[in-house]
């Protein structure tokens, strides 16, 4: 129930879209984001709603980060 | 999907695990870390991370599963909903089986009941708007992911003059939970792995007065398992430390502040008010119910419901593992009288339940 799913927009009509993840398309309300989403953004889509967007450069970030702290000094 | 290969990789993982392990390498004590999101419980079973961690770190599973901390009153009343001529029971498809006192909601539907299954509860507006001679009843259960969905759908019918469409609400909030297992000197948490898409909602901010008030450190994490372990190493790094503080290993989704639109959606319909948790008992102000202006939406206050005197199953343990107290292994019905096909609790019902992703991934 309370899985929430990052899925792609692929269309916006007011606070109406549609999202896709492994080809499987859903409707994700726009009504409880304050964020501008166009087709192409990441979403998490909950319950037909988009709770939250995706920020794509903090995940690539994060990724930055876990890889830094395994150097191999860390790994002998 | 994005990202989620990346967060997956295998050395990544294999890396963090070795980082933790150097992290505690000289730290004399164990450190317990809970965990209140269902999600968090399945990732941490289906890719065996508990296995990955160093003897001194220890993980539980708490109250993380919205269907599984609904007692078996709140279940007798969506069964006494579906007994009533012309309504409908709209729900996700996780309170289906769950067992109420005497019956469940698939037992009433093969007895001729209208229970449908729905993905959003726009689709329960929807159905409400489409049937006018029917009156539409959405289960409300969930924690603060969920409600601004519900919230929001309250606000879509009144928009669209509904008289037909109602909410029987149960929903449940997070922080507030979270500092009585704190306070539980039995279970000594040392800290929490908090949820990720309540977190989306309530923002990181919302854990501050659990660092503060009661020294436990907070991080928010995701749910890959790069995620995960990441988010037990910050943790791992204050209690080694001595601090207490609240962290996003989350960044991607999560911000500080949360997501103010929806907790205005959220404020809008719903008031704080004490809630029943299965396991945990009454705990004031930790539900949210249906303001005075939307009691026309309100199931509880709007249809003529008798539901039966509720109690909880027999021998049943979910309490004792909703508080971490114990894991599924220890209850004697585990894996016994109760499975997946058979769930006499709400844990082993639910695929978020921890008794449910103990006995698919546990062994």
């Amino acid at each position: 129930m309370c899985l929430g799913v990052p899925m792609q927009v692929v269309s916006v009509d007011g606070t109406d879209a549609v999202a896709e993840i492994d080809g499987v398309r859903r409707d994700a309300s726009l009504m409880l984001l304050d964020e501008e989403v166009k087709v192409g953004d990441y979403v998490i889509v909950h319950a037909g709603f988009a709770i939250s967007k995706l920020d794509e450069a903090e995940a690539l970030e994060t990724l930055a980060i876990m890889r830094d702290i395994f150097d191999p000094e860390d790994m002998a | 999907m994005k990202y989620q290969d990346e967060y997956r990789n295998r050395e990544l993982v294999q890396g963090l695990a070795a980082h933790l392990e150097n992290l505690v390498a000289g730290y004399a004590g164990t450190m317990t870390f809970m965990e209140v999101c269902g999600t968090h419980t399945m990732s941490i079973y289906q890719y065996g991370l508990r296995g990955l961690l160093p003897a001194q770190v220890r993980l539980i599973s708490g109250p993380g599963c919205p269907v599984c901390v609904t007692p078996n009153s709140y279940l007798d009343k969506a069964i006494a909903c579906c007994r009533i001529p012309g309504v409908v029971v709209a729900t996700f498809g996780d309170m289906l089986r769950v067992p109420g006192t005497s019956s469940s909601l698939m037992e009433e539907r093969a007895k001729g009941a209208d229970v449908r299954i729905v993905y959003s509860p726009l689709d329960a507006v929807k159905l409400a708007a489409t049937n006018p001679q029917l009156k539409v009843v959405f289960l409300g259960v969930g924690f603060e992911t969920t409600a601004p969905t519900i919230a929001g759908s309250i606000l879509a019918a009144r928009q669209q003059g509904l008289g037909n469409f109602f909410v029987l609400a149960a929903h449940k909030t997070m922080p507030v939970p979270m500092a009585a297992l704190a306070s539980d000197p039995e279970l000594a948490i040392s800290g929490f792995i908090c949820p990720a898409h309540v977190s989306t909602i309530i923002g990181a901010d919302a854990y501050q007065p659990l660092a503060r008030d009661y020294q436990r450190p907070c991080v928010i994490t995701g749910f890959e398992p790069a995620d995960v372990l990441q988010g037990v190493a910050m943790l791992a790094a204050q209690v080694v430390a001595g601090e207490s503080r609240v962290e996003i290993q989350y960044s991607r989704a999560v911000k500080p502040q949360g997501n103010p639109k929806a907790r205005a959606i959220l404020d809008e319909v719903f008031a704080p008010c004490d809630a029943e948790w299965r396991g945990l008992g009454m705990i004031p102000g930790s539900g949210l119910a249906i303001r005075e202006e939307f009691a026309s939406f309100d199931a509880e206050r709007m249809l003529p419901l008798t539901p039966e005197l509720s109690r909880e199953p027999t021998g049943c343990r979910c309490g004792d593992v909703l508080k971490g107290k114990i894991t599924p292994f220890d209850c004697p019905l585990f894996e016994q009288t109760c499975t997946p096909e058979a769930p006499v609790g709400a844990c082993m019902v639910s695929t978020e339940g921890t008794c449910a992703a103990a006995y698919k991934y546990g062994r």
